[in-house]
């Protein structure tokens, strides 16, 4: 019973930062219909940040969320100024090539800057510690932080989008570009906004993953094919949609366990005979692929 | 005279490669209400979505309060008091009828302001008061068209422009419609309205331009064109 309990809790917690990992995703689809390649490796530089802040200051990798949150929103907004506004301008095989450009250029930055070796973060408030939450079930403190603070992340930008005049205009504009123009609202000052706030989200993910996580310039891609198939899954622009999409895919993750758990109950010799966890990564994109043939719009698709 | 707040110079529009607008020149004075008619085509919407910037002149001067606004980005030309209210399908349409309308201000930062501009623009549509909390898209056409108006009123427009507001509305309401634009220019709204249903804007306006593939072919006060034996014979079919 406690490695389906275990399964279901440690799924829904790296679900919860998975939705934080798409949410920006699928708040720059939603806003301009193009697909953010690079977007893992925002992610890995969220990353990178909270480990090098925390490595060279001293301070505990979760105080230095509020440096990946500002270093996000910056790459985001001086990515959309530098580069994404004008690709913006050329038909979508430009946009679709010109993020995955973004993607190699980021990647391969990150190789010369910080070497292509593995890298963990081993001290920290929380680094090493668990706790028992009833049923046998044993949380590691850093999952659970970075669970608690992803929702905390992700419900302060459903705020700014939806309680704010501001994330109204945005909404606006992406409902209806030229509607929202003659409102008096710049499209470019939103689009800028919108890849900030996507940065500063991913980024603010990386920085939670890092506790538990090991950083390489080559994190990114899987990451990255996550969010997609949250952000297929949950409808693309969709905010509450990657919500519940990263909670499932979170429980995606953990077929291993669920093969584990129904091998001891049945007492199924070939299924205790064949280890899932090798194959953890390929239920997800299954499901994506899935999701793509039979629900293109999404479980929860709001735009079409 | 009261000078001109908007003034439009001999603007030339073309759309896809095609001259659309060759040649217009108009103005409107501060608490004037100035239509432009014509038939399908003339190019009365492009004069409007010219002035807006978003369907840039590539000759022509455009003049609001004195000042050049060509070449300005829409949402500059918003922000300087100059409001278009499009056709009816650029509501937002999953957000609510009062989001929509704050959407309408939001060049204020004045919360009270804003406050105010709503309640007036309930006075004026006491139907979008009723339906504040749903979806435009729930809104019948009336309603929606009410509600791209109402949305215009928002930011205090020093302008407003109107287009094609009768479009795809039953008579009764093109009755009710233009009542309401002929209030609003008695409450001392300047108002720059196109439209196709000739006769009932000529009535409610203090002056009108009659344009004819791209061109003015006549301008006038409201009655003289109403008298005019060219606009009874090709608009008004009368003999």
């Amino acid at each position: 019973m406690d490695i389906l309990a275990g399964s279901v809790a440690a799924g829904l917690l790296i679900g919860l930062v998975f939705a934080l990992v798409a949410l920006g995703l699928t708040i720059i689809f939603g806003m301009m219909d193009i697909v953010n390649f690079a977007h893992g490796e925002f992610l890995m530089i969220g990353m990178y940040t909270a480990l090098l802040t925390s490595q060279t200051t001293g301070i505990d990798p979760l105080a230095a969320l509020p440096v990946a949150a500002l270093v996000g929103f910056l790459l985001g907004v001086c990515c959309y100024f530098g580069f994404v506004k004008y690709l913006l301008r050329g038909p979508m095989v430009a946009q679709l090539l010109g993020t995955f450009g973004l993607m190699l250029l980021l990647r391969n930055l990150a190789l010369l800057f910080f070497g292509s070796e593995d890298r963990t973060i081993h001290e920290g408030l929380l680094v090493g510690q668990s706790f028992e939450i009833g049923m046998g079930i044993v949380i590691p403190a850093t999952k659970l932080a970075a669970a608690v603070l992803a929702v905390v992340a992700f419900v302060g930008t459903w705020l700014l989008m939806n309680r704010t005049k501001l994330g109204r205009a945005m909404t606006a504009t992406a409902l209806n570009r030229q509607g929202a123009r003659y409102m008096g609202i710049s499209t470019e000052r939103m689009n800028a906004l919108a890849w900030g706030i996507g940065g500063a989200t991913v980024t603010v993910a990386g920085a939670l993953l890092v506790n538990f996580w090991s950083v390489t310039p080559f994190v990114g891609l899987l990451f990255t094919m996550i969010a997609f198939a949250i952000v297929a899954l949950g409808g693309f622009g969709s905010v509450p949609g990657a919500f519940f999409a990263g909670l499932l895919v979170g429980l995606i993750t953990e077929i291993p366990g669920f093969w584990d758990f129904f091998a001891y109950i049945t007492g199924s010799s070939w299924m205790s005979g064949i280890s899932m966890t090798p194959f953890k990564y390929t239920w997800v994109y299954l499901a994506y692929f899935l999701i793509m043939i039979f629900r293109p719009r999404g479980l929860f698709g709001w735009k079409s | 005279m009261i000078p001109a707040i908007l003034e439009v110079k001999d603007i030339k529009v073309r759309y896809s490669g095609l001259p659309v607008v060759q040649g217009v020149s108009l103005e409107v004075r501060r608490g004037e209400a100035v239509c432009i008619v014509g038939a399908n085509g003339a190019g009365k919407s492009t004069v409007l979505r010219a002035i807006m910037g978003s369907q840039p002149p590539f000759e022509g001067e455009i003049l609001f309060d004195g000042r050049p606004v060509r070449g300005l980005r829409t949402e500059a030309v918003v922000r300087l008091g100059l409001v278009y209210v499009p056709e009816e399908k650029m509501l937002f349409r999953p957000l609510s009828v009062e989001e929509n309308l704050k959407l309408g201000a939001y060049t204020l930062s004045d919360a009270g302001r804003i406050a105010g501009n709503l309640d007036f623009v309930y006075d004026h549509f006491p139907r979008l008061l009723e339906r504040r909390k749903q979806p435009a898209s729930t809104l019948s056409g009336g309603e929606q068209q009410m509600a791209v108006i109402g949305r215009g009123l928002m930011s205090n427009p020093k302008v407003l422009m109107l287009d094609e507001p009768s479009l795809g509305l039953s008579p009764l309401l093109v009755h009710e419609l233009f009542d309401t634009i002929s209030k609003l220019k008695e409450e001392g709204i300047t108002i720059l309205l196109v439209e196709q249903n000739v006769r009932e804007a000529l009535e409610i306006c203090n002056r009108g331009y009659v344009l004819q593939t791209g061109r003015v072919v006549q301008e006038g006060t409201g009655a003289e064109l109403l008298e005019s034996d060219t606009i009874r014979k090709a608009y008004l079919g009368l003999g």
